[in-house]
């Protein structure tokens, strides 16, 4: 067994997945009973602070009403709400379509000049007065019970932030449902970086914040356009502990088309490897907790990962083909079954592909109890194999293109 | 807060499955040595059978020594010891298995013609040589060829030596065959051929072959 530059780099990668798996899983088993008594909360949840939730738009006239009726819907106490719709400077009809709650006591609506996200945010910030504040993407939908579910963390003193569960909006298409079991995916590492304090993102849709964040650790910033993952990073930073509130659901609208899904992923990844980057010192460190010894790591050497074992693919299918190529024209068409379905001597037994197994065994078992988290039960549907079929392919296109972004410093795009 | 405990309990637990990992892969991969090796043995077998039947029957009609069975798995054993070559590399115990394998080439060829002259027959066999490094370009294209030959000729029985094995007998039958190092080189019905040839011309070289059972 000859172990080449590649073969010891791909033992790194397993390894390192594998024991990210491990770890995950050995956190679930630890946890799984406080899961169950976090959802029990809520019942007795003793005040209702007051919230400001932002609404920061940018060209949503189809789809802003609706986030803003679904705040108008949360189950809380209406003098405790309020919404602020900001209007960055949208050239389509959002404006427009904001007028229709300029009566409505609870919203507020701002409009000022295009300048991006974070300053929407922080514009809207400069005139909170509330004790928490979040943010809803106009894409993005709470359910009734949201914010109740998220409230009841902040009467642990030391929380300053709770982020939510993200599931999709009716999800359909190939692309949506694959989407679906990565969001479900989320929500179970999420919940578990939730026990290891090591949350490093705030997502975008309906993260809630105590002021004081903002009042210490100053506003949002523009951070390659993932102002959630710099702010969380931020906090982590300044020792803020952010839980996951994994009962509170927020709705959002995936992309059903693959260039729009590509673009968005490529932002993703570009912020965080640039944020990754930016907060590099936190690397290693034992004072930063999980979040500096492990999961900052971790993440980054996934991305190496995920991208070199799409090399390897790639250069074996070329291989492959190409030899397949030089037989057709040397002996033309000779249809066989694969050898190994009639000799079990054929299968691949090298040390790579049994050790390949066992993580692909590990990435099931997370799948899986994921699986269970978010849909409280665990059912095998098409959307498991879009996403077994797709990621592999999908994740190293918008991986790499974010590397050469960040390595290149080429700007992300919102869409 | 640091739970430095759990961090070496996943860390174990992965050297563990590492360690089984090595373990189930080396397991398998012996296995499949051995699997080769019974294949051999049992190739090896059938030649001393074949030949001290040849030597009972050297006094009775061709017949009865042609109806006596030939081992045939010789292509099987190629096969896998070319993929377990590329699965492998050359490992100790693939290069003892292709030594072992180039003698029962040899000692299946010799048989062969023995019994093939005392019927007054022309065997159907090419005696190839490639190379495994990267001097030989079109080796690759030769094995496909030869391949598609003892498909579709199940009769015709193609022996494959690897030219830089470093074994006696096959450097015996390399200098009595005149065989120069210029690869891919086969040897047909006595001749020398060098370079790529293809079905059509190996056709040519032996016309027996549209006579010899097809398995189309």
């Amino acid at each position: 067994m000859g172990l080449s530059f590649a073969n010891i780099l791909t033992y790194i990668f397993l390894f390192a997945s594998l024991n990210f798996e491990i770890f995950l899983l050995i956190t679930y088993f630890e946890t799984r009973g406080e899961v169950e008594k976090e959802k029990e909360l809520v019942k007795n949840i003793s005040r209702f602070p007051t919230v400001t939730v932002i609404v920061p738009c940018w060209n949503e006239q189809d789809t802003v009403s609706k986030t803003i009726y679904s705040l108008l819907d949360l189950n809380y106490p209406k003098d405790k709400l309020k919404i602020m719709a900001i209007n960055d400077g949208s050239t389509d009809g959002t404006f427009q379509v904001l007028q229709e709650f300029k009566n409505n006591p609870q919203v507020e609506i701002y409009s000022k000049e295009n300048g991006g996200k974070h300053t929407a945010l922080n514009f809207a910030l400069g005139k909170a007065t509330s004790e928490l504040i979040g943010c809803l993407d106009a894409d993005s939908y709470v359910d009734a019970e949201a914010l109740k579910n998220i409230v009841v963390y902040f009467e642990n003193k030391e929380i300053m932030a709770v982020a939510p569960s993200v599931k999709l909006w009716k999800p359909k298409n190939i692309l949506e449902l694959f989407q679906k079991v990565e969001y479900g995916f989320g929500i179970f590492t999420r919940k578990m970086f939730h026990y290891m304090d090591a949350i490093y993102i705030t997502p975008g849709p309906f993260s809630i914040f105590r002021k004081e964040v903002f009042e210490k650790l100053g506003g949002y910033r523009e951070a390659h356009k993932t102002e959630d993952i710099e702010l969380a990073l931020r906090m982590q930073k300044n020792h803020f502990r952010i839980a996951h509130a994994h009962e509170a659901i927020v709705y959002t609208v995936p992309p059903n088309k693959i260039r729009p899904l590509l673009k968005q992923r490529v932002r993703w990844s570009h912020g965080f490897i640039r944020n990754a980057f930016d907060y590099r010192d936190m690397f290693f460190k034992k004072e930063y907790g999980n979040v500096g010894m492990f999961i900052l790591p971790i993440a980054s050497i996934s991305y190496a990962s995920v991208i070199s074992v799409a090399v390897i693919s790639v250069v074996n299918f070329f291989k492959t083909a190409h030899d397949k190529y030089i037989q057709y024209t040397t002996v033309g068409i000779h249809p066989h079954l694969p050898k190994m379905l009639t000799d079990w001597f054929y299968i691949n037994t090298q040390l790579v592909a049994v050790i390949a197994v066992f993580t692909f065994i590990g990435s099931l078992a997370m799948i899986i109890v994921s699986r269970k988290m978010s849909e409280d039960k665990f059912y095998f549907g098409l959307d498991l194999l879009y996403y077994l079929a797709l990621y592999m392919v999908l994740a190293p296109i918008w991986m790499s293109k974010a590397l050469y972004n960040a390595l290149f410093k080429v700007k992300a795009s919102w869409r | 807060m640091i739970d430095w405990r759990k961090y070496f309990i996943s860390f174990v637990i992965t050297i563990a499955i590492f360690a089984t990992a090595i373990f189930i892969s080396n397991y398998l991969e012996n296995q499949k040595i051995a699997d080769l090796k019974a294949i051999q043995d049992q190739v090896s077998v059938d030649i001393l059978s074949s030949e001290t039947q040849y030597s009972l029957l050297e006094q009775s009609s061709c017949t009865d020594v042609a109806s006596s069975t030939i081992p045939t798995e010789l292509g099987t054993i190629q096969d896998k010891l070319t993929y377990s070559e590329q699965e492998q590399g050359k490992s100790s115990d693939i290069l003892a298995l292709k030594q072992e394998y180039s003698l029962l080439e040899i000692k299946d060829y010799l048989l062969t013609q023995k019994i093939f002259q005392k019927c007054g027959k022309t065997p159907l066999s090419i005696i190839y040589f490639y190379s495994t490094d990267n001097t030989c370009a079109d080796c690759q294209r030769e094995g496909y060829v030869l391949d598609a030959l003892r498909e579709q000729y199940p009769t015709l029985r193609v022996y494959s030596f690897d030219y830089n094995l470093d074994n006696s007998a096959e450097k015996t039958l390399i200098a009595i065959m005149k065989v120069k190092n210029n690869l891919p080189a086969m040897v047909v019905k006595g001749k020398v051929l060098y370079g790529f040839q293809s079905v059509d011309d190996l056709q040519k070289a032996m016309p027996e072959l549209k006579t010899a059972t097809t398995s189309k």
